[in-house]
């Protein structure tokens, strides 16, 4: 047996519940081929950063997964086969990650409409680069000089004084 | 002539200060692809790859890194493009 990790995005128009018992059925499929559901995360109807097949969001599902390949293989096929499922990515890791995913972490650091509401908006994307902290400044000021004069002064300024 | 020169280049007038691989070393952040906030450090405005020469990213990590990025981009997770 080996550790995966499975990412589905499901169509925007079906219902919460809908995706759950989706979920259940995979679950299902898994365990009739000998594997096992370590851990599953809804993450929530997501902004997508591009349309996929017409769809604007899509209903994020994480699982973490211990089974044979097998039974990966017919779960595959089935999230193929599925209308409802419009994108999925499955990862070998070496082990499990414990507890809740960074997304969670995160979903639940933050006020999530203002998280939202930021991916929603691709110019407000464009613009959160800017306020993202001098962290996220630093390495573009080399990137793109074009920054405003304010910009490139900062980091400047902070790396003497780390010195 | 205060201008301090570090390091043996010796050519650049100005301090500039060795950056370090942000995934290296004992407090290093592990990459991911799920972390979107992360991932955005290391793309550029127009949601490009940055190169490791300018975020100092080792060239093993970078490499990790890029495909963290492509897959959190399968995932719509990142842009392929950003206009």
């Amino acid at each position: 047996m080996a550790f995966y990790e499975c990412v589905l995005i499901a169509r925007q128009d079906v219902s919460a519940t809908q995706v759950e018992t989706l979920v259940a059925d995979y679950t299902k499929i898994l365990e009739d081929n000998g594997g096992r559901v370590a851990g599953s995360e809804y993450w929530g109807l997501r902004t997508l950063a591009y349309r996929i097949k017409k769809n604007r969001k899509g209903h994020y599902v994480y699982l973490t997964l211990d089974a044979p390949a097998a039974a990966l293989h017919e779960l595959e096929r089935n999230m193929r086969l599925s209308d409802d499922v419009i994108r999925y990515l499955t990862v070998r890791v070496e082990e499990l990650e414990e507890g809740p995913s960074v997304v969670m972490q995160q979903r639940n650091s933050r006020d999530d409409r203002g998280g939202r509401g930021d991916r929603g908006d691709r110019r407000g994307g464009g613009g959160r680069y800017g306020g993202d902290g001098p962290r996220g400044r630093g390495p573009r000021d080399d990137n793109a000089p074009a920054t405003p004069a304010a910009a490139p002064a900062t980091p400047a300024a902070s790396e003497g004084a780390t010195k | 002539m205060s201008v301090q020169v570090v390091g043996g280049g010796g050519r650049r007038p100005f301090f500039r200060r060795r950056k370090s691989c942000p995934f290296s070393g004992p407090k290093a952040t592990r990459i991911d692809y799920k972390d979107t906030r992360l991932m955005q450090r290391f793309v550029s405005e127009r949601g490009k790859i940055v190169p490791s020469r300018i975020t100092a990213v080792s060239t093993k990590k970078q490499r990790e890194l890029a495909r963290a990025i492509k897959r959190a981009r399968f995932l719509a997770l990142l842009p392929y493009v950003l206009k």
